[in-house]
């Protein structure tokens, strides 16, 4: 102890400090935790939510081809999730061919296990544009704007434009309606332009949110997830007019990144030609010398018919030339070319907007013959937000009463050197929950479990060495020297049996999943913080009170 | 205030006693695992569980009775059903398992006859928040690849327990300790066929903590004993080991004590999902020390006693480190 006594009070000072600061969030307010983002993370039994674990079935498949096919489905059930709106999903491989989902606070939780197993759906739709894709735009905005009660995020929009009116009318203001006469028909498509309002009655709020880029209705990047989860809503399906529908267009890496707005077609409701014309569909990439500059270089998707849909595609192209056809996957707009001429091959492409990663699995999911590897959910959890909340509730008054039960005894029994190994144990559970914090780790209810054990486990490292000190003292020692000795001793058997613990942990976290991992993980925090405490924490507090404010006598 | 002070207790003299206790317990329990067979749940087996609160809002509706459930549940042809209770009656809450793989199927149907057959009970209340409070679905082959993980699971820790153990102390001692685990771990099992109470993940992770807990409790002994064998080396075997037991005893006691507080906290006051779990740890704690105290240092003791491993395994510990 002597040689090491200034790497004492550091470890202290910086275990302290550590827990302090991980902790803070906890405590404070968001505001003010500057400093530290980080937030203790709750398990989807605590929340609610649904885990799912989806398995792809790769038998027969090659290594490699496996592999693609397990990414290539883990792309698409994320970017189906993106749509969904779920907030922080986790989406992560788990052993060979599984998929973990974990969809957090889901209120739907049919709708989501949908989400997850259906198959792509391809549809070719014609693009309404000009003056009727205005029209349908108009209706739509005028019925949103009478039926705004059902959809309270619009209404809440509206709410403050009514505010920002009211303050610039106080100001001395042009009119606001003549300088803007309709967001949707101007020319400006600059990205930062604000959100403006026209209360004249002749543009409502779904109308503020759209903008144009080259003929086209387009969202502002930041209005993208309302826009999304507006058109995905039931209540709009339902009240929507009948013919056309509004389909958003995909949103890729480079568009994320740039923040870049997102092209809004107004389709015809009527299928020309659906997914079961396919025959087949693979990535290729354009030769960079390619004349379209779509194509130069860039993947693209070409795509083969059945004879039946080949015919059905010449007929569509041939009837529609210089309008737009637009290739549809899972209600999203992948491209939407011009028909420059029949096509009678049966043989197409989809072109633009997409990474390579994107390509292929969009390719993978489309090719029906070659997706030899069927999804299916090997297992699903789901968790209501009613349940979970009970169980934190629970799990804290279990864990209140059982810490003041320890403590108590702590005290009664060991008296003063009781009430050390107590201020110890404190602050075992608060580094537990800080490091769980730290590591971004999520409190489950075995995890709840896991720290309201190791409060029993905790003190079992301060009893070993106090009931050696006791020892010691019995056999003629002075306190000093009982104590040093006593450490000494029991420091030996602390290592020896806490190792075995966290063997039987360490497996525990190998093989477990979700909840069971999340107990063995505090666990495991438990018994390294409880060594650590027991060891340096306990001692040097004991050094700086007990022993030397009375030499004759330890109070154990 | 002390425990066992200065105790000697003769636990080494009535090795027999505690033997035959152990044996009446092992054979108890196997007797369960083959006349009640194992409960393993759905995360084993496969199929659909769930749990449904039906506590009626209205409070003049009688609470519901597991049989009317039960009736209703069979009459709607969910198959190879079980329904039992979950935490205490007045809070009417089943929990319905159901065999078949179409989860989404399964929720729709139930959903329709609970609020059709029990609409008492689901009136004004959110169907799937309030309740469906959890609906699970395992897939059979997910359900046995999970057994022979948990299998494997708890295997592979007790392997690596025998090494770290035979390299610190002596690989008899390494293989006792394993025994008195493989006892404390299969009593619990036994607890659970007799009550019929299902096996879950959760379960198994308990039985993984008690082998963790259990066999911190052995070492610490076993290192009392490392100890007494360098510091008395005149007496013989049987005494040492029992000045160790004794040596030891208040500490294997309090430290069973505080964590059976909290364990028993849990029990009583964790809710229903972890309540059986508890259950599981409480009894491990009860049994883990039981075999640490009577059984795992007197199976080394008759292990070695009087042959030519017990002077080796005295050499291998009491050499200087």
């Amino acid at each position: 102890m002597k040689k090491l006594s200034w790497l004492a009070p550091v470890s202290i000072l910086i275990f302290v400090l550590v827990t302090l600061v991980f902790l803070s969030p906890l405590v404070f307010s968001e505001d003010s935790t500057w400093f530290i983002k980080k937030r203790l993370n709750l398990g989807l039994d605590l929340k609610g939510g649904t885990q799912t674990v989806l398995t792809v079935n790769t038998t027969g498949m090659s290594e490699k081809d496996a592999k693609e096919a397990v990414d290539g489905n883990m792309r698409i059930i994320r970017s189906r999730i993106d749509q969904f709106g779920v907030a922080e999903p986790v989406i992560q491989r788990s052993g060979e061919n599984d998929i973990l989902v974990q969809l957090p606070g889901v209120k739907n939780p049919r709708a989501a296990a949908d989400l997850l197993t259906k198959s792509a759906e391809l549809v070719f739709k014609l693009v309404v544009s000009g003056e009727d894709a205005q029209r349908f735009v108009d209706q739509v905005d005028g019925i949103l704007q009478s039926n705004l009660s059902s959809f309270p995020e619009l209404a809440k929009l509206e709410a403050e434009y009514r505010e920002i009116d009211k303050k610039e009318s106080k100001m001395p203001k042009q009119d606001v309606a003549e300088d803007n006469p309709n967001i949707a028909d101007t020319e400006e498509t600059e990205e930062a332009e604000e959100r403006e309002y026209v209360s004249d009655g002749s543009s409502g709020v779904f109308k503020s949110l759209l903008t144009d880029i080259q003929g086209d209705f387009a969202v502002r990047f930041d209005d993208y997830e309302l826009m999304l989860n507006l058109l995905n809503s039931k209540e709009f399906q339902n009240i929507k007019p009948k013919g056309y529908d509004l389909v958003l267009n995909n949103v890729d890496e480079d568009m994320r990144k740039a923040k870049a707005p997102v092209v809004l077609y107004v389709l015809k409701s009527t299928a020309e030609v659906m997914g079961t014309d396919l025959d087949s569909a693979s990535m290729e990439i354009g030769s960079s010398g390619s004349h379209d500059p779509r194509m130069a270089g860039k993947p693209f998707i070409s795509l083969s018919f059945t004879t039946k849909g080949a015919r059905k595609f010449a007929n569509v192209t041939g009837d529609n030339i210089k309008e737009r056809l637009a290739i549809v996957v899972d209600n999203t707009v992948y491209s939407a070319p011009v028909i420059q001429d029949r096509i009678g091959e049966g043989k197409a492409t989809i072109t633009g907007q997409f990474t390579m990663d994107e390509a292929r699995s969009l390719a993978i999911l489309l090719n029906n013959k070659s997706l030899s590897a069927p999804i299916e959910v090997k297992s699903s959890n789901q968790v209501s937000a009613t349940l979970g909340a009970d169980s934190v509730k629970s799990g804290l008054m279990a864990g209140l009463i059982g810490i003041i039960a320890v403590v108590i005894f702590m005290l009664i029994y060991y008296k003063l050197s009781g009430l050390l190994a107590n201020i110890a144990l404190v602050f075992n559970v608060g580094f537990i929950l800080a490091m769980l914090t730290a590591f971004g780790g999520t409190l489950t209810m075995p995890g709840i479990a896991g720290i309201i054990l190791t409060i029993g486990m905790a003190v079992d490292a301060n009893v070993l060495i106090f009931e050696r000190i006791r020892e010691e003292l019995e056999a003629g020692k002075n306190p000093r020297s009982a104590a040093d000795a006593g450490f000494k001793r029991a420091t030996i058997t602390i290592w020896d049996a806490n190792l075995t613990t966290l063997i039987a942990a360490f497996v525990l976290y190998q093989f477990g999943t979700g909840p069971v991992r999340g107990f063995a993980l505090t666990l495991t925090i438990g018994i390294v913080s409880s060594i650590f405490t027991a060891i340096v924490f306990v001692r040097w507090l004991m050094d700086k009170t007990l022993l030397s404010r009375n030499r004759e006598k330890l109070s154990i | 205030m002390r425990l066992f002070h200065n105790s000697n207790l003769a636990f080494v003299q009535h090795r027999k006693v505690f033997y035959i206790i152990s044996v009446i317990l092992l054979l108890v329990s196997l007797a369960g695992v083959i006349v009640k067979g194992l409960n393993w749940s759905t995360d084993f087996k496969g199929g659909v569980s769930t749990i449904v609160n039906l506590k009626a809002k209205d409070p003049s509706v009688e609470p519901l009775h597991i049989d009317q459930l039960r009736k209703v549940i069979n009459d709607a042809g969910f198959k190879d059903t079980e329904i039992q209770f979950i935490g205490s009656r007045e809070d009417c809450t089943f929990q319905i398992k159901m065999g078949g793989e179409d989860d989404q199927a399964i929720k729709e149907q139930l959903l329709k006859v609970l609020n059709k057959d029990l609409a008492d009970y689901t009136k004004n209340r959110d169907m799937d928040d309030e309740v469906i409070q959890e609906f699970n679905t395992v897939g059979a082959r997910a359900g046995m690849e999970m057994r022979n993980k948990a299998v494997m699971a708890v295997g592979i820790a007790l392997v690596l327990m025998v090494i770290y153990v035979g390299i610190r102390f002596e690989f008899t001692f390494g293989l006792m300790a394993i025994l008195a685990l493989f006892h404390d771990v299969f009593i619990i099992v036994g607890v659970f066929a007799w009550s019929g109470k299902e096996i879950t993940m959760t379960i198994i992770a308990a039985l993984l903590a008690i082998v963790g807990y259990s066999i911190n409790d052995t070492i610490v002994i076993f290192d009392r004993i490392r100890e007494d064998l360098k510091i008395y080396r005149k007496d013989d075997i049987p005494t040492i080991f029992n000045r160790s037991i004794n040596a030891t005893l208040s500490r294997t006691v309090i430290t069973a004590g505080t964590t059976l507080l909290t364990s028993l906290a849990l029990y009583f006051f964790g809710g229903p999902v972890i309540h059986d779990f508890a259950l599981a740890m409480s009894l491990g704690i009860l049994f883990g020390t039981y075999s640490s105290i009577f059984v795992a240092s007197n199976l080394v003791l008759d292990a070695i006693k009087g042959t030519k491993r017990e002077r080796r395994a005295v050499k291998q510990m009491t050499k200087k480190s």
